[in-house]
């Protein structure tokens, strides 16, 4: 199978790896997928309380096309707002890295990490209330 | 990225015809065209002395009579020649069939297809170690069993089964037994007579030799009777039709000659290259498995299992490895490999598993270099891998509620 040169450069030069403190009020954690289907993401996003995502950071278990949408996501929602960041979609994401149909779950992957890494965030915000 | 030289270590998959083999078959592309069963004239006794010279050659690796050598296209043919022409010459008789769960696709799609066609078939659970257990074998057989097919090496663990036992316990209870011997023969000693195998598949181009030729051994004392699969001029005793590609069989008789003269300085330099990549592996790399029996097993078949890195994911920070992931993820199914999940091996380590093979042309500097490869993107994937980061963190993966998709 032939990974889009798009695919391979994230791959090879993942953005953003890492994490950050689950504990900090202001990190949304988003851990989505399972060991036993072989793609685990973990997103992490810091946001400002104005609501704007400042930081992000990913680890992935998971076939290239995994970690390259994770990748992209950490690079696309950096500076976005909370409301900007969830209006990303998995079609942008597999358009973009050009992803062959078998490997759609990857992308579907990632908007979900998204959006659970900002509801993580939300349920802390809302707690601290 | 600079770019390395692209190593092969998928012997299992296929093995380069070995430049000796090619030689010997040349002739018979040009200048030797006859067909071999042309009895009238100087072109077809040509052919037919050579085909009959491979014949030899072939029976000779495996101690079994030329006479009971057919040439087919390959061990799927040989396979499905074996299980399904036994099965309907016999089928008045006897209707039960005992194979086990890690055979390769073409014995178990030709058991479901007898299955389909009114046959009973029993598939045997493996042990962890990926063998069969031999009292769990003998449980199985019924009085109407009719045939046994366990392969000989696993083409994805490289276990060996334990093939004398399983002839004897066939042998008492009047059972026929049929081994896949594809990733054996060639590799490790196989003798028909010792082992008391009645059917054996040999594939040309898994021993150095060319696709598109097989064999099937069809024992004759005592007589196996089969019915051919292929309509035809009722070539190879009519068992299977169809003009014989002379220089096919040309290579697959050379391919067995040199493997017989050579296979125990081979397993040798092989055993030696496995010890010497597992050992670098192991030494640097926490937390890797290997799949199938330690000790029963064929070395150029490393099956490992890397946790917390995805094959696939692997695969591609080892680009210039020509390896196979167990993970199968590459292919269009995504579900872990049906052999790994038959030993047990937990869903998530099946997806961190690679096949290294290792073989006649690999050397010492490629099996470094290999292992070199492995160790810096594990440890890259690792880094980058969330399950790793919980597993140091002392969290127990399993404890997790997974999502899933």
């Amino acid at each position: 199978m032939a990974y889009s040169e798009k695919v391979i450069d994230h791959y090879e030069k993942p953005r953003n790896v890492g994490s950050l403190d689950s504990k900090d009020q202001h990190v949304g954690t988003g851990l989505v997928g399972a060991p036993a289907c072989g793609d685990v993401m973990k997103l992490q996003v810091k946001i400002t309380d104005d609501g704007r995502i400042e930081d992000a950071k990913f680890k992935t278990f998971g076939c290239g096309s995994a970690i390259a949408s994770s990748s992209l996501i950490t690079e696309w929602i950096k500076g976005k707002t909370i409301q900007e960041a969830l209006e990303i979609k998995n079609k942008d994401v597999a358009e973009y890295l050009e992803l062959p149909p078998v490997k759609i779950h990857c992308s579907v992957l990632a908007e979900d990490a998204i959006k659970s890494a900002i509801k993580d965030y939300q349920s802390k915000q809302e707690g601290k209330v | 990225m600079k770019e390395k030289k692209q190593i092969y270590l998928d012997y299992q998959a296929t093995t380069p015809c070995d430049p000796r083999v090619v030689e010997k078959m040349m002739p018979y592309l040009s200048e030797l065209y006859g067909n071999a069963h042309s009895r009238t004239h100087d072109h077809g006794w040509q052919a037919e002395q050579a085909v009959e010279r491979a014949r030899e050659q072939v029976a000779q690796i495996i101690n079994a009579s030329p006479k009971e050598i057919i040439f087919t296209s390959g061990a799927t043919e040989s396979n499905n020649l074996a299980i399904k022409g036994v099965a309907e010459f016999y089928k008045d008789k006897k209707k039960h069939i005992i194979t086990c769960k890690t055979e390769h696709k073409c014995v178990l799609e030709s058991c479901r297809w007898l299955e389909r066609n009114g046959f009973d078939i029993t598939y045997l659970d493996v042990e962890t170690n990926g063998l069969v257990n031999l009292n769990t074998l003998k449980k199985a057989i019924r009085p109407d069993t009719l045939l046994v097919s366990i392969m000989a090496v696993n083409n994805e663990i490289g276990v060996i089964q334990p093939l004398a036992e399983i002839g004897k316990i066939c042998r008492e209870n009047g059972v026929f037994f049929h081994t896949d011997a594809a990733q054996a023969v060639g590799k490790i000693p196989i003798d028909v007579e010792a082992m008391q195998i009645d059917l054996l598949s040999i594939s040309g181009h898994k021993l150095y030799g060319p696709k598109g030729i097989g064999a099937l051994y069809v024992r004759r004392k005592p007589r196996v009777r089969l019915v051919s699969q292929i309509s035809g001029g009722g070539q190879e005793r009519g068992m299977r039709s169809g003009t014989l590609p002379v220089f096919l069989c040309v290579g697959l008789g050379e391919a067995c000659a040199i493997a017989e003269k050579e296979m125990a300085t081979e397993l040798e330099k092989i055993q030696e290259l496995s010890d010497r990549f597992q050992a670098k592996l192991e030494e640097k790399l926490p937390q890797i498995y290997l799949n199938g029996d330690a000790k029963q097993r064929y070395p150029g078949n490393l099956n490992i299992s890397f946790a917390h890195v995805e094959g696939e994911g692997l695969m591609m920070g080892i680009k210039n490895l020509s390896v196979s992931s167990g993970s199968a993820c590459t292919s269009a199914s995504l579900e872990p490999s049906y052999v790994l999940k038959s030993l047990g091996v937990d869903e998530e380590l099946a997806h961190t598993s690679l096949r290294i093979g290792i073989g006649r042309f690999t050397t010492k500097e490629e099996v470094d270099q290999a292992a070199e490869d492995i160790i810096a993107a594990v440890s890259h994937l690792r880094e980058m891998s969330p399950l790793w980061e919980m597993a140091q963190a002392g969290i127990d993966l399993k404890s997790i509620q997974w999502s899933g998709h």
